[in-house]
């Protein structure tokens, strides 16, 4: 029977808990750090969830029943290299929006405003 | 018949192109297409009328059931020669109609040659989904024709009519989709010898109808076909009345052998048909346009086709046929004739012309048959079509009421026949017209007009033939009397119910003033299309003022809340925690958690980017050594690599930011204790699930297969395994998520100069810079000797040269690289692999850009990141050729073991070479990210100071 380790459960909590208060945030690089640790998050509930720890999956070094599950440790593989992409190309958004604009914030959307202000009866000439 | 509708689309696209060289005669040109099908269809008539069908296939998908199957029947053959052999009349009466100089005539012409093709298809398609392409094909068609003079007018009358009739095109598409579904076939012919029963059937049934109603202009939907009426003459002739306006009522003439029988169907056939013929007869006598007199007339003589072919009995089936092709040919007649009077007095106002009958004598000929055969006078075919009508509905089990709809509904048809005559030819006192002017000679013109209202009279005089046609198809109908086509069937109460029609019609003519005062008025089904559109548009403006208010936190919150709501509150429900809990499988655990959690609440609160960032890496360092204690090595490597990348990236963009962080401009739409309350349930959710998943195991793991297999796959590490063999399409997906993530940076950065620091206004001027900027950074790498490290002229990125730093980069360097290239070779046996070499190797890079500069990673690395990259996704995906090549699946592994003299014993797994696309993706990122976040920021720096 699988037994439910509270502290990983309290760590994954803590830390998806924080990356989400960052992502509410309006600067662009605390967003980028709550991404990362979100990231940290999924892969630790990934590899968790799949199973209890474990020996390393290496044939010859210990035996089948007592290896750690390997599927969720090769998702969780490419998982961290994609988070390392992806983290980069948001750092790389958040230069370019601080080199335009000298601020690293998140916008409202300018033309959604606009909508938002328009009047409520479209223009008639549109419709005919 | 593949071949037939491949000439029709093969014409229709290069007519376009002879235009400009055969002016008005590219008009007959494309009238080949049609007369091939008219001919071709001529040839098969024998073997249809007794019964027999021809049919095609092409196999497309046949895995998914989807055939490309062709079938002509009866009903078919009646449609075609209605369709091709209007056409031909019609296009030939294009090459006259239009002026020599008319814009767009290759346009034109193409376009009703690719109607007629679709409308080909539409007939012949033996496959639900077949009919649909063509019948979508023969709105798009009507579109771009109703639109043809691009004033404001024709362009809103398009649109009107393009959305009516897809907008309900779609409800019948998942009709059809229904249906087939439900008869677990889509062949329409199979479909219909066992017909599915039940309640998805019914709704089908429905839906379907809907977008038949929509394509014959039925009532409430029948608004786009008057306002069509601005398209040219020749197009509101065959599209908007023989043609296209038919498919709706083809389309019910089809199904309901088979589904007449459907509760919803008779009583919303018989009732839309109806209502429309009356409402379009009524308003027809109150028109004073002679094309939309034509047009409100088409929508009433389509009312009139869609009871008899909805009745579902044999009479009235054979009714339909004959009044279906009779209407096709004079309603193409009276608009050809209301095209060639349009011409001549240039007016197509009831009274805008008076006498003409007097001066062209043979054009009102040609339009008093037609007109006759429209009211029912014998011995036209629309008489003989009326006639079966009466009686189909004074034998059989309906009720009175709609033979008294019916014969209402012809009187009308009389008096607006009459109406038209009088309107385009008569002698109206009260029109001044100037002195007659001599008319041209238009026997060009009048010709096919005259033409199609002979035929009219000639199949009238032929009833016997028509007979054996509509039978064939009307046989289908069980029961119902021995009724025959013809011209005389005696003293019948059909017979006198057609006296009494004609002479109440004729009446109508002196009461037309009483008439066109009338108070009686319809609702106008084009106020109801407009205020539809407009409710429509309010409402989209009202539903994205409140939903999409621009801030991306607010959307954030809405996101969370609903996660934490709904699987949250399923969570809850599920009852208890699982008894089975612990604490930690090894006290490490617990301090690498305090550690992890202290490093994330210090990110959250840092006022300092700096401190922010390397807690960050104490976090990432902290979850990197729990995969170690849970038993990942491989994971924890690639992690431990990965997070001390992402710490000197971050340094690399930190160093043009701010040391703080700013205080926020605009207020945050979500307040800190919101967003902090919001996260906290999120945690708290997360915890829970992560508690229940770990337990929720209930069969063993896939990954016990891979253990079996991985001997068989030449390795002993399984990670490795899966990813670059048991699961290497999922791995191939990765990387290319890697490579379009470097992409994204390069572009992001690469392309940031340009255009923000220089003036936008000039291009010239960024051009210029941008080519210094290029002689800048190049010689000078040149410049570098090769041979030797760290000679770069230039400093170090961040911070002064250091000796130290030099020293230890010279050492590190290339035991890094060799630790990489060992990690990629090894990766199938032991801790390794493609990913965890290619971060090693990157690390060494970037140690040599920390150490030297950004000409100092020019000389390190001499090639373009990009073409690393793409080197690197191709080796990978070049790995899925030599399985499948050999019959076995993509991304099979071979192992080649040789015994080679000196290096002994050695063994080569192909899938190595999928490891070494991963390497050099991993490589090239890497270097992409130093080019871009390093090099090109580190010089932009340069250039703001």
């Amino acid at each position: 029977m699988t037994l439910s380790n509270v502290t990983l459960a309290v760590v994954v909590g803590g830390v998806y808990a924080v990356g989400a208060y960052l992502l509410l945030q309006r600067s662009l690089m605390r967003i980028v750090f709550g991404f990362v640790l979100l990231g940290h998050g999924a892969n630790l509930l990934l590899l968790v969830a799949g199973g209890p720890a474990g020996r390393s999956p290496l044939l010859g070094e210990a035996a089948p029943a007592e290896m750690a599950d390997p599927l969720p440790q090769a998702m969780a593989l490419t998982a961290v290299v994609i988070t390392f992409g992806v983290t980069t190309f948001l750092l790389a958004l958040s230069y370019r929006s601080w080199l335009i604009h000298r601020r690293d914030e998140v916008q409202d959307d300018v033309e959604d405003r606009r909508i938002a202000r328009r009047e409520e009866h479209p223009g008639e000439e549109e419709v005919r | 018949m593949l071949v037939l509708l491949l000439s029709h689309f093969g014409l229709a696209a290069s007519v376009p192109f002879v235009a400009r060289r055969l002016g008005r005669a590219t008009f007959v040109l494309a009238a080949a297409a049609p007369a091939a099908a008219l001919v071709w269809a001529g040839f098969r008539l024998a073997e249809v009328v007794s019964g027999g069908s021809v049919t095609a296939s092409l196999a497309w998908a046949p895995q998914l059931g989807l055939w490309f199957a062709l079938r002509f029947d009866a009903l078919a053959s009646a449609m075609v020669a209605l369709v091709a052999g209007v056409g031909v009349v019609v296009l030939v009466y294009c090459s006259r109609y239009f002026e020599r100089d008319e814009p767009g005539l290759g346009r034109m012409a193409g376009l009703l040659v690719a109607f007629a093709g679709a409308m080909l298809g539409l007939v012949l398609a033996d496959h639900l989904l077949a009919l649909y392409v063509f019948w979508e094909l023969t709105t798009v068609c009507s579109f771009l024709l109703i639109g043809h003079r691009r004033d404001e007018e024709s362009r809103h009358a398009a649109v009107h009519a393009l959305l009516v009739t897809t907008g309900l095109g779609l409800f019948m598409l998942v009709g059809l989709v229904l249906l087939g579904q439900a008869a677990d076939t889509y062949r329409i012919s199979a479909l219909l010898a066992e017909p599915p029963e039940g309640g998805p059937v019914s709704v089908a049934v429905v839906l379907i109808l809907l977008g038949a109603f929509a394509k014959s202009a039925q009532v409430p939907f029948h608004g786009w076909l008057p306002a069509a009426m601005v398209a040219p003459t020749p197009v509101s002739a065959y599209l908007h009345a023989a043609a296209m306006v038919q498919a709706g009522v083809y389309l019910v003439a089809r199904l309901a052998p088979a589904f007449a029988d459907v509760a919803a169907w008779r009583p919303l056939v018989l009732s839309v048909g109806l209502v429309t013929m009356l409402q379009g007869g009524w308003r027809a006598l109150r028109e004073d346009d002679l094309k939309r007199l034509l047009a409100l007339g088409t929508v009433s003589q389509l009312g009139l086709l869609m009871v008899l072919f909805g009745a579902g009995s044999r009479t009235a089936a054979l009714a339909g046929v004959a009044v279906l092709l009779a209407h096709g040919l004079f309603k193409a007649a009276l608009f050809l004739t209301a095209g060639v009077a349009d011409r001549q007095t240039g007016t197509t106002r009831l009274d805008g012309s008076t006498g003409l009958w007097r001066r062209m004598p043979g054009l009102f000929g040609a339009a008093v048959l037609a007109a006759a055969s429209m009211a029912g006078l014998p011995p036209l075919l629309g008489y003989v079509g009326k006639e079966a009508a009466y009686e189909a509905f004074l034998h059989e089990g309906v009720p009175a009421l709609v033979l008294a709809g019916i014969v209402a509904g012809s009187i009308l048809t009389v008096g607006y026949s009459v109406r038209y005559l009088w309107g385009a030819f008569g002698g109206k006192p009260h029109t001044l017209t100037a002195a007659p002017v001599p008319l041209p000679r238009v026997l060009g013109l009048v010709a096919p007009a005259a033409t199609l209202a002979l035929a009219s009279l000639g199949l009238g005089l032929l009833p016997g033939e028509v007979h054996v046609l509509a039978a064939a198809y009307a046989d289908v109908f069980a029961g119902g009397e021995e009724y025959h086509l013809a011209l005389w069937s005696g003293w019948t109460p059909a017979f006198l119910l057609s006296a009494v029609t004609i002479a109440a019609g004729l009446a109508l003519h002196p009461l037309r003033q009483w008439i066109e005062g009338a108070v009686v008025r319809v609702p106008d089904a084009g106020a109801v299309y407009r205020a539809t559109l407009r409710g429509l548009d309010l409402a989209a403006v009202t539903v994205t003022r409140r939903i999409q208010v621009g801030s991306l936190p607010v959307y954030l919150t809405v996101i969370l809340t609903t996660l934490v709501a709904t699987p949250g509150v399923a969570l809850v429900s599920h009852g208890a925690l699982p008894s089975t809990l612990r604490l930690w499988d090894t006290p490490v655990q617990l301090m690498l958690g305090l550690l992890i959690l202290t490093a994330s609440a210090g990110v959250a609160v840092a006022r300092r980017r700096f401190t922010a960032v390397l807690l960050l890496g104490a976090a990432g360092y902290g979850v990197a050594a729990l995969f170690v204690v849970h038993g990942a090595p491989d994971l924890a490597l690639a992690q431990f690599l990965v997070e001390t990348l992402l710490l000197v990236v971050f340094l690399f963009v930190l160093r043009r930011l701010p040391p703080r962080f700013l205080e926020a401009r605009q207020r945050p739409p979500v307040s800190h204790a919101g967003a902090a309350a919001l996260a906290g349930l999120l945690g708290v959710f997360v915890g829970g699930f992560f508690l229940l998943a770990a337990t929720a195991r209930r069969w063993p793991s896939v990954s016990a297969g891979y253990l079996d297999r991985a001997r068989e796959a030449g390795g002993t590490n399984i990670v490795n395994l899966i990813l670059v063999d048991f699961r290497a399409l999922d791995t191939l997906g990765e990387v290319s998520v890697l490579a379009v993530a470097a992409t994204g940076v390069a572009s992001l950065v690469l392309v940031a100069w340009r255009g923000v620091g220089g003036g936008d206004g000039d291009p010239a001027m960024t051009e210029e810079s941008e080519k210094r900027r290029r002689r800048r950074l190049t010689p000078r790498a040149r410049e570098a000797p090769r041979r030797r490290w760290l000679a770069a002229p230039y400093g170090p990125p961040l911070g002064p040269r250091s000796v130290l730093l030099e020293a230890a980069t010279r050492i590190v360097v290339p035991t890094a690289l060799v630790l990489s290239a060992y990690l990629l070779l090894a990766g199938h046996e032991r801790t390794g692999g493609g990913f965890a070499g290619g971060l090693v190797a990157g690390m060494a890079f970037v140690l040599r850009y920390v150490a030297g500069g950004r000409y100092e990673l020019t000389a390190a690395a001499p090639v373009r990141p990009a073409s690393v990259i793409g080197l690197g996704l191709f080796v990978a995906a070049g790995m899925a050729v030599p399985g499948w090549v050999g019959g076995g699946e993509i991304f099979a592994g071979t192992v080649l073991e040789a015994t080679l003299p000196v290096l002994g014993h050695v063994k080569l797994v192909t899938s190595f070479f999928f490891d070494l696309g991963i390497y050099l993706v991993v490589v090239g990122l890497v270097l992409e990210i130093l080019t871009a976040l390093g090099a090109q920021v580190e010089e932009e720096g340069g250039l703001a100071q």
